[in-house]
C-alpha cells in the first residue's frame, strides 16, 4: 500500500524523533483530506453554474478549456490576482480575521468524519457534539466580517445571517439527537454501522427518522445560507450581504468555506440518515451488496445535487416566514420525534446494528 | 517539561491574558470577541484534563450560541465605554471588596475539600468503569444526580416564560397581521374569477 510505503519512508527519516514523526504524519492526513475538499469545491462552483444552466434552459460556463472544464482555475487565480482593498473605516484587524474565522471551523468539523470503516483522520467518541460545535462557530466569520466593514449594508446582512444560523441550529441538534438516541452512538462510524443489517436501505435511519431526516437536510441549507434562505445576501435590499465589502482572495476565503460547508452538510446527512459506506441493497447480493466509500460518494453528490436543485427550482423565503418555519415548524416536530424515538428505542423496534 | 504541560501552560496563558484583556480593552466588541477567546482556551484546557465532553459543551452553549447572541446585543447597541467608565474610581472599593469575597469562598471550596479528604480521584471513573466520558456523565447526571437536574431545568424554564412575559406586546387593535395557516389554505377558487366575455370593440374611441 502507499500509506505503508509513505510512513516507512518517513520513518527511516525521523525515526529518531517520534513526536516530530507523529507531527509530519498528522499533517500529511490533514492534507490528504483538505486538498480533495478544496478541489471538490473547485469543481463544484463548476458544476452549479452547468446545473443551474442547464435547468434555466442555458450553456453555462462553456469557454475556458474542454466543457467549460477549466472555468474554477480561471476564477481562482482572478479572485487571487485581485488587489486587497480594506474599506477606510474598518477596522483593519478583524476585516482580515474573519474571512479566516469562517474558514477554519469549516475545514476543522472535517477532522472526524469518516469516509469508509475505519477512513478518519480523529476517531473520537464525541464525534456529534463536535461537529456541533464546529459548525456553530462558522457563524462568527459572518458577524465580524459584518461589522469590521463599516458598512450598513454588510451589518444588515451579517444580522439577518447570524439569528437565521443560531436558530437553524437548534432544530439541527435536535434531529442529531433522535441520530444518536437510534445508534446509541455519538461516534460517527459506529452510527453508521448502527444502520447495518440485511435488508439494505430499509435499514437506514432515514424510515425511522424520516422527519428529522428532511428537518436536518433543510436546516442544512439554512445554515449555510443557501437558497431558498439565503437572505444574507439580497441584491435587491442589501446588495451582497456580509461580504459586500469583500474583494479578491478574501471573497474566495468565504465562497470556500460555504461550499466546504454544503459540502460537509451533504457528508453528514448521508452519514447520518443514508448509510454512509453501506450498500443499498442486501448483502447477499454478491458485488453490488458489499459496503465501501463508492456509495458514501454516490451519497453526497446526491445531496451536493439537491443544493444546486433548490436553488434553481425554489423562489426565496422571506425574512420572518424563514424564521417562522425555524422556530414553530422544525423545533416543535423534532422535540415530539425525539418522544417517538425514545419509545422506539425502548420497545426495541429500533436496534442498532440489526 | 512535558508536550501536555508547555500545551496547558499556553492555553492557559491566553486564558488569563484574553480574561484580563475583556475588562480592560475599549472597544466593547472587542471585550466580547475576548471573552470567547478566554472561553475557548479554557475549553482546550479542560480538553487536557480529557473532560472532552465538558469542554466540547463549552464551545458548543457559549462560543457558539451565548456570545453570538451577546456580540449581537453589543453590536446593535453601540455601547459608548467612556459613559460606562465614568464611574470607575467610585466603584473601585467595591469591586475590590466583592473580588475578595469570591476569591475567599473558592479558596474556602478548594480547602474544604482538600481538609474532608475529598481527593480528586486516582482512576478515572469513566475508564474505569468502561465507558465514554458522555455517557458516565449521563449516566451520572440522569441516575445519582437527577434532582438537582431536573431543578435546575425547572429554574431555566421559569426564567424562559419570565423573559418572554416580560417583553411579549399585545398586539395593537386593529394592526394588520399575517396568519399563516390561512395563507396556506386558499385556493384558487376563493381569490380569482375567470370572466369569459366576446371581443368588442369601442366605436366612439375608434381609431386607437
Amino acid at each position: 500500500m502507499v500509506t505503508d510505503l509513505v510512513y516507512g519512508l518517513l520513518e527511516a527519516v525521523l525515526g529518531g524523533m517520534p513526536t516530530v514523526l507523529l507531527l509530519v504524519w498528522t499533517l500529511i492526513k490533514i492534507l490528504v483530506v483538505t486538498l480533495p475538499i478544496i478541489l471538490t469545491v473547485a469543481f463544484y462552483t463548476l458544476a452549479e453554474r452547468k446545473v443551474i444552466g442547464f435547468m434555466q434552459v442555458r450553456m453555462g460556463p462553456n469557454q475556458i478549456g474542454p466543457l467549460g472544464l477549466l472555468q474554477p482555475f480561471a476564477d481562482v487565480f482572478k479572485m487571487l490576482f485581485k488587489e486587497l482593498i480594506v474599506p477606510t473605516n474598518a477596522n483593519k484587524f478583524l476585516f482580515y480575521l474573519a474571512p479566516v474565522l469562517a474558514m477554519a471551523p469549516a475545514f476543522a468539523a472535517w477532522a472526524v468524519v469518516p469516509f469508509g470503516d475505519g477512513l478518519v483522520l480523529a476517531d473520537i467518541n464525541a464525534a456529534l457534539l463536535y461537529l456541533l460545535a464546529m459548525t456553530s462557530m462558522g457563524v462568527y466569520g459572518v458577524i465580524l466580517a459584518g461589522w469590521a466593514s463599516n458598512s450598513k449594508y454588510a451589518f444588515l446582512g451579517a444580522m439577518r445571517s447570524a439569528a437565521q444560523v443560531v436558530s437553524y441550529e437548534i432544530a439541527m441538534g435536535f434531529a442529531l439527537v433522535g441520530v444518536l438516541m437510534a445508534a446509541g452512538s455519538l461516534n460517527l462510524t459506529e452510527i453508521v454501522n448502527a444502520q447495518a443489517g440485511d435488508r439494505g436501505l430499509f435499514e437506514w435511519f432515514w424510515l425511522p427518522l424520516l422527519p428529522l431526516f428532511l428537518i436536518y437536510f433543510i436546516s442544512g441549507v439554512a445554515e449555510t445560507n443557501r437558497a431558498p434562505f439565503d437572505v444574507a445576501e439580497g441584491e435587491s435590499e442589501i446588495v451582497a450581504g456580509f461580504h459586500v465589502e469583500y474583494g479578491g482572495a478574501a471573497f474566495a476565503t468565504f465562497f470556500l468555506a460555504e461550499y466546504a460547508n454544503m459540502i460537509l452538510i451533504s457528508v453528514l446527512t448521508a452519514l447520518m440518515f443514508m448509510g454512509g459506506w453501506l450498500s443499498p441493497f442486501p448483502a447477499g447480493w454478491g458485488l453490488i451488496g458489499q459496503p465501501g466509500p463508492w456509495w458514501l460518494a454516490i451519497k453526497v453528490v446526491f445531496f451536493m445535487f439537491c443544493f444546486l436543485w433548490f436553488r434553481a427550482t425554489f423562489p426565496r423565503y422571506r425574512y420572518d416566514q424563514i424564521m417562522r418555519l425555524g422556530w414553530k415548524v422544525f423545533i416543535p416536530i423534532t422535540i415530539v420525534w425525539i418522544l417517538v424515538v425514545a419509545m422506539f428505542v425502548h420497545l426495541k423496534w429500533l436496534v442498532p446494528g440489526a | 517539561m512535558s508536550i501536555e504541560l508547555a500545551l496547558f501552560w499556553f492555553f492557559a496563558a491566553i486564558a488569563t491574558g484574553a480574561a484580563v484583556g475583556v475588562i480592560s480593552v475599549r472597544n466593547s466588541v472587542h471585550a466580547a470577541l475576548l471573552l470567547v477567546l478566554t472561553f475557548f482556551s479554557v475549553a482546550c484546557v479542560w480538553l487536557l484534563a480529557k473532560a472532552e465532553f465538558l469542554a466540547i459543551a463549552l464551545v458548543l452553549v457559549y462560543v457558539g450560541a451565548v456570545m453570538v447572541l451577546f456580540l449581537f446585543v453589543v453590536m446593535m447597541l453601540d455601547i459608548r465605554t467612556d459613559i460606562v467608565r465614568e464611574g470607575f474610581a467610585r466603584y473601585l472599593p467595591f469591586a475590590i471588596l466583592v473580588a475578595v469575597a469570591m476569591l475567599v469562598e473558592m479558596l474556602a471550596l478548594i480547602g474544604w475539600r482538600r481538609m474532608s479528604g475529598v481527593e480528586a480521584p486516582a482512576v478515572d471513573p469513566a475508564a474505569a468503569a468502561g465507558v465514554s466520558h458522555t455517557e458516565w456523565i449521563g449516566q451520572a447526571l440522569f441516575t445519582d444526580y437527577l434532582l438537582p437536574f431536573e431543578i435546575a431545568a425547572v429554574i431555566l424554564t421559569v426564567a424562559i416564560i419570565a423573559a418572554i412575559a416580560l417583553t411579549l406586546r399585545p398586539r395593537k387593535a386593529g394592526s394588520k397581521a399575517q396568519d399563516p395557516g390561512r395563507q396556506v389554505l386558499v385556493r384558487k377558487e376563493d381569490r380569482l374569477r375567470v370572466v369569459k366575455m366576446p371581443a368588442e370593440r369601442v366605436e366612439s374611441e375608434g381609431g386607437r
